[in-house]
């Protein structure tokens, strides 16, 4: 049986690690790699992106292979590959929400953020893609900004302007 | 009126915390199954409730349930798949954000009946403000004592967990949201064996949709004799619809099974019609993986009869005329809608989901992204149609998961319905940028059936 409290640690925040801790006693023991995840969330939430650095120390936090961490990390979209804007604008393109104008949406934003999908602003703060579907059909256009996921529905160009200020303001 | 349970009190201020939940009558189906029925007869309750799965399959719950292997000394697990993903459904992220009480009632319920001591519920990443709620739920009704170490003095012992997905459609799929539950990529497992005998850890597990569970709670509460009287045939009880599209008032609705798809998309009860003065144009009645309909065959039957949501109804017809209820999603296109287009997009979400496992999936969604894209754009030929159609047909059954038919049937019944929209655009390449094909024949009455 693998025991996560003798692994070695890496240097996360104590705070971090409190955390990851809690993540993994919800699993049976043995099974902490189930943990990943979760706590995969919690790291990004700190840093933005999902860096090697930081997928080598999970992995030693759950005593699993890097490439364990590394596999899942590619497989699942949520997770940053390469440093974002700090505020990711992350816009439903999926067929109910296109019914009701997402992709005007997503040429606005880009238009006003004046980047590409993908790219990141000069000042840093965003950047902007397209995502499946969000499950929130009924209120669509939708767009989510990490690391809260707070959903920003039904948008309109007015809506957008009045969310960039205030990101920019915050 | 229509009778509601999942959503009887959800405009009751509070009635995401526990003490309004309770007040008005939450966890007293918790207190009925620990304290009198016991797990089999819970088991036998839903059984009689007639209650189908609500993800999209439509498998009866009880007979699920039943299945479940139960070895001496193994631990079983009830997980919960909230990793509601399908284009047009968000029905359990409503449930989750306005009622979290109910869900977290009928796990502990489905779970005591399982014989399951901790369980899981699976969400998917996105829904990190509903992972809260849910947590806080969690948190409460531990704190009241419906949760933990033996529930209401009845010995029995409950841990319950939110696990976050992170962005995975495929992981919706029973068996590739158990591997992601157990930390790693969504790879849908060959079948058998079954969750059932070998699931989360290898250990027997029941994987039901939210909304299922959610359903358990009124079938303990009143008995499943009352919730089967509702609905129709073998389609029973209340169904929580997502409306969206070009629809006036878009949401979620709890209808009775057998309400009429007319009454739905028109009546101002429900979706109160088409906005913009438009016509209706086709609908995708259950999320985006089920055939699309047009209007005429939405609204009646090929044999002149009125569609009811229903499981039985929608599916009339088979795939030639007919649908699927699927997981309740409901779209609704109005006649400004390119059917092309959104065929497209769709191809372009499984491509996206797709987990690479499986040839026919992995490179058959792409191939057909690919020539939708070109038809979209002008650059299609007619030989692109048959060609679409063909490889539809060898993702079809082809694969280990159902990922594959259903990124196969939204492509095939496109072009089944809509042929001639498809011709369109190859014959008008250059117009077919700048308008819409527009409503054709889709929203005419269907002729009177033909014998043969």
């Amino acid at each position: 049986m693998l025991s996560v409290k003798d692994t070695e640690k890496g240097d996360f925040s104590p705070e971090l690690i409190a955390k990851f801790d809690e993540i993994v006693a919800r699993y049976p023991e043995g099974q902490q790699k189930s943990a990943l995840l979760p706590i995969m969330h919690e790291v990004q939430a700190q840093e933005g992106w999902m860096s090697v650095a930081s997928m080598d120390k999970i992995a030693t936090y759950l005593k699993i292979q890097p490439i364990e961490v590394y596999e899942v990390a590619t497989f699942y979209t949520m997770f940053f590959l390469r440093p974002q804007g700090k505020y990711v604008l992350e816009v439903c393109r999926t067929g109910p929400c296109c019914l009701v104008g997402a992709e005007e949406i997503m040429e606005y934003i880009e238009k006003k953020l004046g980047v590409k999908e993908g790219e990141v602003t000069e000042d840093g703060l965003f950047s902007w893609r397209g995502v499946e579907c969000m499950a929130a059909c009924g209120a669509g256009p939708v767009l989510h900004i990490g690391p809260e996921y707070k959903y920003h529905e039904n948008l309109t160009e007015e809506s957008i302007d009045k969310l960039i200020t205030e990101l920019k303001n915050k | 009126m229509a009778r509601k349970l999942l959503l009887e009190h959800i405009n009751e201020p509070g009635i995401e915390t526990f003490e309004v939940y309770r007040r008005l009558g939450g966890y007293r189906a918790v207190e009925k199954a620990l304290k009198s029925l016991g797990p089999g007869g819970v088991l036998e309750e839903v059984k009689t409730s007639g209650l189908r799965g609500r993800g999209g399959a439509g498998f009866p719950t009880g007979m699920k349930w039943s299945f479940l292997a139960k070895p001496e000394g193994i631990p079983r697990h009830l997980v919960c798949n909230a990793d509601e993903s399908e284009p047009g459904t968000f029905k359990d992220r409503y449930l989750m954000t306005y009622n979290p009480h109910v869900l977290i009632e009928g796990m502990i319920v489905s779970s005591f009946a399982l014989g399951a001591n901790t369980s899981y519920i699976y969400v998917r990443g996105e829904m990190m403000v509903q992972i809260r709620i849910l947590e806080k739920a969690i948190a409460e009704a531990k704190a009241a004592g419906f949760l933990g170490k033996n529930i209401l003095n009845s010995g029995y012992d409950l841990e319950l967990y939110v696990h976050p997905g992170a962005g995975a459609y495929i992981c919706g799929e029973e068996t590739a949201l158990l591997e992601s539950l157990e930390g790693k990529r969504g790879n849908p497992r060959i079948k058998p064996p079954f969750p059932a005998v070998s699931g989360l850890y290898g250990r027997p597990t029941v994987v039901n949709n939210v909304e299922s569970i959610a359903a358990v709670v009124s079938i303990v509460n009143d008995g499943g004799e009352e919730y089967a009287k509702i609905g129709i045939g073998r389609s029973t009880g209340t169904k929580l619809i997502s409306a969206g599209g070009n629809l006036k008032n878009r949401g979620v609705y709890e209808i009775e099974m057998g309400l009429s798809v007319e009454e739905f998309i028109y009546s101002d009860e429900y979706c109160g019609g088409i906005p913009n003065g438009k016509r209706l144009k086709a609908v995708v009645a259950g999320g985006s993986s089920v055939p699309i309909l047009p209007a005429n065959l939405i609204l009646k039957t090929a044999s002149g009869e009125d569609r009811l949501m229903s499981y039985e109804s929608l599916a009339e017809g088979g795939f030639q005329t007919g649908t699927m209820l699927g997981s309740g999603g409901f779209i609704a296109f109005d006649e400004d809608q390119c059917i092309v287009r959104n065929t497209w997009n769709f191809t372009r979400f499984y491509r996206h989901e797709s987990c690479g496992q499986c040839s026919p999936c992995r490179e058959g969604t792409g191939w057909m992204d690919k020539v939708l894209y070109s038809i979209e754009h002008g650059q299609g030929s007619y030989s692109d149609i048959d060609l679409l159609v063909n490889v539809a047909k060898n993702i079809e059954g082809n694969t280990i998961c159902p990922l594959g038919d259903a990124a196969a049937w939204p492509v095939a019944s496109a072009i089944r319905h809509f042929r001639d929209e498809f011709e369109w655009h190859i014959n008008n390449p250059q117009e077919s940028q700048n308008r819409n094909f527009g409503l054709a024949h889709y929203a005419d009455a269907l002729s009177p059936q033909v014998d043969s």
